[in-house]
């Protein structure tokens, strides 16, 4: 019998993993991604990787801290046995990177360092200097290169994932691609699928993402069937460096290792940073948030930082908003050895030694949050079923997603270095499912029948490609598409959304997809033709892009990353104590009301149309109960106490 | 954002500026050079240099040209794909930034693809040798599986900032355009060769060619490393094979152009040292 293959597409952290667990249970691989692997997104991810750790545990932690704290974090928007499973693997994983050579930082007695992210009051982050997820990356990397040199994993580097090939039982078959180089088109068999492309940055015209982070793999596989799951749930990161290329982030760690947030006093103050004094300074988010500081949860941080700079007019320059990010009070040597990455990037970019001068930084689109849908097999004690092929596989059968591209673990938002210790969980944890999907599976079909299936895929999508190419001169021109799109997007779909504008955007979105449809190539060549790649991924964001407004216009509540200042909560602000706790009892009411309403997966499916029609999935809230978010927002302790007594009367009632 | 530099332009007043670009169609191909006009903006580096071309595709003189080729991923100087010559000096586009430049040079960006790799269009060429000479040095830790077997050992927060240093090199390619010995290979695809063949072939001519500092510099990171040692003998006997640091030939330009500024003398002279002790333990050990 021929040996069992599987294709992976995107080699980054999740990608590499499944790749080399495969390898491991001697399932041989097929590596597909736009770049050379070591050169992923994962290499981006800058603060760390979370695990409770032997010296959180005597603080007070667990597993099942970290699991909450994930839970509370996205806003219980996520399946919780996925995300409980996530938090009992974690410690094992960050112990399985050691091995495997990642140069974690040290104590002095040789023990890993960890550090505070945010959305957790405990030293829950393990890091390599402010380079972790380059390194976690390498060190995955040079595992796949040590099962290539065995035959295990065959790369197929610059190549371009165009679709999946399914039979007429709507199994997976194998995909068809494309070499960026040779640009030839080649359909490649195999028993099964599994995405790893990443999020879909790109959709936003400029973000935190890298270049290759298009969304254009998850968008054919979607195009093809495959559901797509919290679309509308896109982390906005609060601090990064504005470029015309690209925003540059900076890491969470630097709040981390104790770096504050800040805006003078004086809207446009403008004496340098260092010469404001102490109190003529405003740290908004020590301020309104005294248990976590400037280590809440992104979303809020985000909507923090817009809030400060245009309801308040504190934005630091007048003409580009931004707020400072200081580290200047650090010690030195501490910065050098654990924030060098990231100082330097914005040293590198912006000119100013951040050792010395505050940072100026404004929110940027950052993370996935939403992908494609996918599934899990869960134990009766609500963890995951290792090595049920249910696990990670989508609704169509033999594709699996992972990583940043499947809608597991981060529910609403994703908490700062949990992103990493899912991909690689989800990678890890899929392999042995995809393994036994695939050594399970039927005969192959007959030579005939394979070969037919296979060319007819090939031809369709060559055929779309010297179509592309055909097109005629003078339509539009698909980098300035694309601009707009981005520029569009991000007016509309990311901290702040209101319903109006999602509705007019739409519109605009559909008209957008119809010209990306007639852009005209500037390069008609058939050698590395990037022009064509590019104009090809631009048309395959619409589907996605319009996903993300449909689900963003449907759901009418705020949640995690999702805000509509027209379904805010009710305030808790009234001077008389008796006035304010019937507040808070008002507040708790609606909150109830709204979860029956909303706490529920997004999920999309394409119809042949190209519309995105929505329906909506219950969320497994078993293990935690929701609860309010809170974060020790000032005001918020009248709301958690009406919020327990009312559980308490609840439970009451349920005994007698 | 005010800068110095962004400053020095201002009184420059630069509202263009030209960029001309090395351009080659395909391999084995004649290079010529193209003249490009670029608005100046804010903040512009040398990706968004080549995103204003790729979106006009119209030289200085108004010819209709097909978009600038060119690797890129990033952005942000981690992933080291964007690397190119820039005004005569290997280094990576995306920190090139537009306004130091042409403080240096005024007027116009000068934009080459590296030279000691084969050109696949443009400004992309192919480093696939980079990542065959790690293969060659076994540049990883060989872990028994992926199981738990608990934490890797303990390590002094010494040899943890050496290790870093070493592992932060992204395979950019910048200390072999530099370095004298290192020479550039180019295997021709020949008729009927399947893609395999030509990777055999290719991988082969690889091997024989000067594996670079960079790849000396990954020996160190792995037999320092205290699971990584245990091989350390497999990755002595590649050092020592033909293309292997013998070839080196001192020059230590590597150093002085990589933008990790990985400590790669450093490493050469410390393999060196365990390469000859390895050498002569063999000889001794016949």
């Amino acid at each position: 019998m021929r040996k069992r293959r599987v294709v992976v597409v995107g080699g980054g952290l999740a990608g590499l993993a499944v790749a080399m667990k495969l390898a491991e249970l001697d399932v041989d691989v097929a590596l597909m991604s736009l770049s050379k692997v070591k050169r992923s997104h994962s290499a981006c991810a800058q603060g760390g990787i979370n695990s409770v750790n032997i010296l959180t545990r005597q603080l007070g932690d667990s597993e099942w801290n970290h699991f909450d704290d994930t839970v509370y974090g996205g806003d219980f928007l996520a399946h919780q046995p996925p995300v409980k499973e996530l938090a009992y693997w974690a410690p094992q994983i960050i112990d399985l990177m050691d091995r495997l050579g990642v140069t974690f930082n040290r104590t002095p007695e040789g023990f890993r360092d960890q550090r505070r992210f945010g959305g957790t009051l405990y030293s829950r982050t393990a890091f390599a200097g402010a380079t972790t997820g380059q390194q976690l990356l390498y060190a995955l990397d040079e595992q796949v290169r040590r099962w290539e040199a065995t035959g295990h994993v065959t790369k197929f580097e610059m190549w371009d994932f165009l679709g999946p090939v399914l039979d007429d039982r709507g199994r997976c078959r194998g995909c068809v691609a494309q070499d960026m180089v040779s640009m030839k088109i080649r359909a490649v068999e195999a028993d099964a699928l599994v995405l790893a492309s990443g999020g879909c940055g790109a959709i936003f015209g400029r973000s935190t993402n890298s270049i290759a982070c298009n969304g254009s793999a998850v968008s054919r596989v979607f195009q093809a069937g495959v559901h797509y799951a919290n679309g509308e749930f896109i982390q906005v990161h609060p601090t990064a460096i504005p470029g015309a290329d690209k925003l540059r982030l900076i890491s969470e760690s630097a709040r981390g290792e104790g770096g504050r947030v800040w805006v003078p006093r004086t809207p446009q103050d403008p004496r340098p940073p260092g010469e404001i004094p102490e109190k003529e300074r405003f740290y908004f988010l020590e301020h309104r948030y005294p248990t976590y500081g400037n280590l809440v949860p992104r979303d809020i941080a985000t909507r923090e930082v817009f809030n400060v700079c245009v309801k308040e007019h504190l934005s630091v320059d007048s003409e580009r908003m931004c707020v400072y990010l200081d580290v200047s009070h650090l010690p030195r040597e501490l910065l050098d050895r654990k924030l060098a990455g990231i100082l330097e990037i914005y040293e590198k970019f912006q000119g100013v030694d951040p050792r010395r001068t505050a940072m100026k930084i404004f929110p940027a689109v950052h993370y996935t949050m939403g992908g494609l849908w996918c599934d899990y097999e869960r134990t009766a004690e609500g963890g995951l079923a290792i090595g049920s092929p249910r696990n990670q596989q989508t609704n169509v059968s033999g594709i699996f997603a992972i990583g940043e591209c499947d809608y597991h673990f981060h529910g609403a938002n994703r908490l700062g270095a949990n992103s990493l210790v899912a991909c690689v969980f989800s990678g890890l944890t899929a392999a042995p499912g995809v393994a036994n999907y695939v050594n399970h599976l039927p005969r192959h079909p007959a030579d005939e029948e394979r070969r037919s299936l296979f060319e007819g895929s090939q031809r369709r999508h060559e055929a779309r490609y010297k179509a592309m190419l055909a097109r005629p001169e003078g339509g539009p021109n698909p980098y300035r598409l694309h601009a707009r799109l981005g520029e569009l997007m991000t007016r509309v779909a990311t901290a702040i959304r209101h319903n109006p504008e999602l509705e007019a955007a739409y519109a605009e979105v559909c008209e957008m997809e119809e010209q990306a449809r007639r852009a005209s190539l500037s390069d008609r060549g058939d050698w590395a033709n990037q022009n064509a790649v590019f104009a090809r991924a631009l048309e395959d964001m619409f589907p996605l892009a319009k996903t993300i407004l449909r689900g963003a216009l449907a759901r009418d509540e705020c949640r995690g990353a999702h805000y509509k200042p027209e379904f805010t909560m009710p305030q808790v602000d009234a001077d008389d104590p008796a006035e304010r706790r019937r507040q808070a009892e008002i507040w708790c009411q609606r909150f109830e009301e709204n979860n029956r309403k909303w706490l529920k997966s997004t999920v999309a499916r394409l119809s042949s149309d190209g519309e995105p029609q929505l329906s909506y999935e219950e969320v497994d809230t078993t293990l935690i109960p929701p609860r309010p978010r809170l974060y020790g927002v000032v005001g918020g302790e009248l709301i958690e106490e009406a919020w327990n007594s009312r559980q308490a009367t609840a439970t009451a009632q349920e005994r007698s | 954002m005010i800068t110095s530099s962004s400053s020095a332009a201002d009184r420059n007043d630069v509202r263009e500026f030209d960029v001309r670009v090395l351009r080659q169609d395909g391999p084995a191909q004649v290079s010529y050079w193209e003249q490009h006009r670029v608005a100046h903006e804010p903040d512009m580096n040398c990706i968004s240099v080549l995103q204003k071309i790729a979106e006009k595709a119209t030289t200085a003189d108004g010819r209709k040209v097909a978009p600038v080729v060119w690797d890129c991923n990033c952005l942000e100087e981690v992933c080291g794909a964007c690397t190119m010559v820039i005004n005569g000096r290997v280094r990576q586009a995306c920190t090139a930034l537009v306004d130091k430049l042409l403080a240096e040079r005024p007027g116009e960006i000068e934009l080459r693809p590296m030279t000691k790799f084969p050109v696949i269009r443009d400004l992309m060429v192919d480093r696939q040798r980079i990542f065959d000479s790690l293969m060659k040095v076994s540049a990883w830790v060989p872990v028994d599986s992926y199981h738990h077997l608990g934490p890797g050992l303990r390590q002094s927060q010494e040899s943890q900032q050496l290790a870093y240093l070493y592992s932060k090199c992204m395979s950019c390619g910048c200390c072999l355009e530099a370095c004298p010995q290192y020479l550039k290979i180019e295997v021709a695809c020949r008729d009927g060769d399947t893609p395999e063949e030509f990777r055999t072939r290719q991988r082969e001519a690889h091997d024989r060619g000067f594996m670079g500092a960079h790849a000396i510099a990954q020996v160190e990171l792995f037999n320092s490393n205290p699971i990584g040692a245990m091989n350390a003998s497999e990755r002595l006997d590649a050092l020592t094979s033909e293309g292997g640091i013998q070839i080196c030939g001192n020059a230590q330009n590597c150093v002085k152009v990589c933008p990790k500024e990985i400590p790669l003398t450093w490493a050469i002279a410390r393999a060196g040292r365990s390469a000859t002790l390895h050498t002569l333990k063999k000889w001794f050990d016949r």
